[in-house]
């Protein structure tokens, strides 16, 4: 006999969906998009910095997208870190050796020095889509602040999913009074004007990307508890669970093993979209200067320095159209997912 | 012979919530002390229209529900209090096959990984020797052993329900409570499904609470038969007797009420008249009075006990009183 089969296997429901899936093209094309700029964009450092791939300098090979190496080691007179944009490092550098640049040679916090008019500078070879306020190209501080807008929307949304789904499957299991008081609770807390609560204690702490995350989820678990809540209510009095009862199966093997699959499809047909909500509100903390610490590369700080430098609009439209673009995918994504988990299309 | 399997006085009453408050505006006596033995390798049946509490029992022998009052006794040793841990190794000895063979196996499992359950939570036998256990289970059941890897809902009606019952049969249980397992079946496979768990009973030595509306299946498959009216048992005999000499009013109304596959018999005319009472608000003294041919007036106000008239017959009826 093989092996695995209390594993995962996949079974023609599971194959009707992926189907349907990808019978809505526009989804998954969606899906490939996102996938691909994300990909991109976590492989940000190899296409905006500002060091070299790779350098060979005197017959040897220096990698400074990995290490940082000091000035010394190309024969410069300090032991600092070689700052390779220098144009005396570049000098002796290319004297004996070359090196290979990323297409973009700024990262998220690069100043361009050599800007020969002030700050906004409008687009041009050199930045692409021009400098933001602080003479910092605006192409690597989207590419950047794509990465961490997602990286910080996916585990927002994992960690509030994950609490929420135990939230939801305690309450719904178990009922009654744990049932009502935890749903009175959760009234009170959802009833708290999150934004303004966000802003105070941003302002108690420092926020940095996990106090950050720690604050939201605070008030972001709470999405999934409903509907979660709700189909463990409406299994837990199936026969097959009655049956499992009876066999002396654990509440919690119970919860995991027969009804937390059944509740899980509502759930996923959510993330997208709990995604979504995460990073705009993310992005509105930023708008707002209450979000991730000054100097990160950030979507809504972009919007905001749009906000106040009317005059250069590549900086407003720039940001706008790397949100916008991300937001529409995912909703696209969403509504595909949407579509793959629908019972009356997979006659499940 | 001692008893495998004792019920005292069992109660149950389930809350009506009204209102925003949840106030307990009344009870449903779903059922209303009952009391019966079984012993080892026995079938008792009990039989009813539906809402008479039959289910009821069942589950509250496996403690799915909680008993209003009463006692359970299982091998002696009384369940009915027993925490959650200690009942947990008691229930090994007793298993349940259901009704809808659909709705008690989860879609999501194989049928190996639906039979593996138990010995899994068990943990008694070793995971090399599990699959080998279960394939003999299936086997057992008549199931083939691909079976194991597919899904429930690539199975029939039938081949459901065997499955349910190796299910049961994993932990080798001693007592197997069965609520109208082959109900939803076709009547050609409830024949085949009965037949298996008659065979499994002389193999495994196995005790069946068997709870059936159907007379036919009754008749088929019990030892002793007890008749069930608004959560009260009304008699109880072995199967010969009571298909025989019915003595309670309601047994014999119900005896003659079943369909006999024989159109030139002529029907005894023993009609009872009106509907089941409201469990909510059931009738004082006999239960049955509202509908009894024979009620006098102590029926009103009065509750029959069950009495024995034969050995191993007993009747819940003034009309056996012996004064």
């Amino acid at each position: 006999m093989a092996t695995g089969w209390f594993g995962y296997r996949v079974t023609p429901l599971d194959r009707r969906r992926w189907a349907n899936f990808k019978a809505n093209r526009r989804g998954f094309w969606s899906l490939w998009i996102f996938l691909g700029l994300f990909v991109f964009s976590l492989c940000a450092e190899l296409f905006a910095n500002d060091r070299p791939i790779l350098v060979r300098f005197e017959g040897a090979f220096y990698v400074p997208v990995l290490k940082d190496y000091p000035e010394t080691a190309f024969g410069g007179d300090f032991e600092t870190a070689a700052v390779y944009r220098d144009p005396e490092v570049a000098g002796l550098i290319e004297a004996k050796g070359w090196m290979l640049w990323p297409p973009i040679r700024y990262s998220y916090r690069t100043i361009n020095l050599g800007l020969n008019r002030p700050a906004p500078a409008p687009p041009s070879t050199e930045n692409w889509l021009g400098t933001d306020d602080q003479g910092r190209d605006v192409v690597a501080r989207l590419i950047y602040g794509f990465r961490i807008s997602v990286l910080f929307g996916l585990t927002l949304t994992v960690l509030s999913s994950l609490i929420g789904i135990a939230a939801g499957a305690v309450q719904g299991y178990f009922g009654g009074l744990t049932d009502l008081i935890f749903q009175r609770v959760m009234e009170i807390w959802s009833g708290m004007p999150t934004l303004y609560l966000l802003i105070i204690l941003a302002s108690v702490v420092e926020p940095n990307f996990w106090w950050l995350l720690g604050l939201m989820l605070l008030f972001s678990w709470m999405a999934l508890v409903g509907v979660v809540r709700a189909e463990f209510l409406r299994v837990r009095n199936f026969d097959f669970v009655r049956a499992a009862r009876a066999l002396g199966v654990s509440d919690v093997r119970i919860m995991w093993r027969h009804i937390l699959p059944n509740a899980i499809v509502a759930s996923l047909t959510f993330l997208p979209f709990i995604l979504n909500g995460s990073i705009t509100t993310l992005t509105s903390l930023d708008f707002l200067g209450f979000g991730l610490p000054p100097g990160s590369p950030s979507l809504g700080e972009l919007l905001q320095q749009g906000k106040t430098n009317l005059q250069a609009p590549w900086l407003g439209i720039s940001a706008f159209v790397v949100l916008a673009t991300m937001l529409t995918l995912l909703i696209f994504v969403g509504e595909a997912v949407r579509d793959a988990f629908d019972p009356k299309k997979t006659g499940a | 012979m001692s008893a495998l399997l004792e019920v005292q006085g069992l109660v149950k009453h389930f809350p009506i919530l009204r209102g925003v408050l949840q106030r307990v505006s009344g009870h449903v006596h779903a059922v209303d002390g009952v009391d019966f033995a079984i012993a080892p390798g026995e079938t008792l049946c009990l039989v009813g229209e539906s809402g008479c509490g039959k289910s009821t029992v069942g589950k509250l022998i496996l403690r799915l529900i909680e008993p209003t009052a009463g006692s359970i006794r299982l091998g002696g040793r009384d369940i009915t209090a027993l925490g959650a841990e200690a009942m947990r190794t008691e229930r090994r000895h007793v298993q349940m096959v259901f009704q809808d063979p659909y709705a008690s196996l989860n879609p999501r499992l194989t049928a190996g990984a639906i039979v593996a359950e138990p010995l899994e939570n068990y943990g008694e036998v070793s995971a090399a020797d599990r699959q080998d256990r279960v394939v003999k289970l299936l086997e057992r059941v008549g199931l083939r052993a691909e079976a194991m890897r597919r899904y429930p809902f690539e199975f029939s009606g039938g081949q459901r329900q065997r499955l349910g019952i190796a299910r049961a049969l994993a932990l080798n249980p001693k007592l197997i409570v069965a609520d109208e397992p082959v109900s939803a079946l076709d009547v050609s496979v409830q024949a085949q499904v009965l037949n298996l768990l008659m065979d499994l009973q002389e193999e495994y030595g196995l005790a069946y609470l068997f709870v059936s509306h159907d007379l036919g299946v009754v008749e088929h498959i019990g030892h002793r038969i007890a008749v069930m009216y608004l959560g009260r048992i009304v008699e109880l005999a072995d199967k010969a007797t009571l298909f025989r000499a019915p003595q309670h009013p309601y047994t014999q109304a119900l005896i003659a009420a079943a369909p006999l596959p024989d159109p030139r018999r002529k029907r005894d005319k023993l009609v009872i008249e009106g509907d089941v009472p409201s469990p909510i608000n059931p009738p004082s003294g006999c239960h049955f009075h509202t509908r009894c041919p024979h009620a006098a007036p102590r029926c009103r106000q009065e509750a029959p006990k069950l009495k024995p008239i034969a050995t191993g017959h007993v009747v819940s009826c003034h009309l056996h009183d012996r004064p």
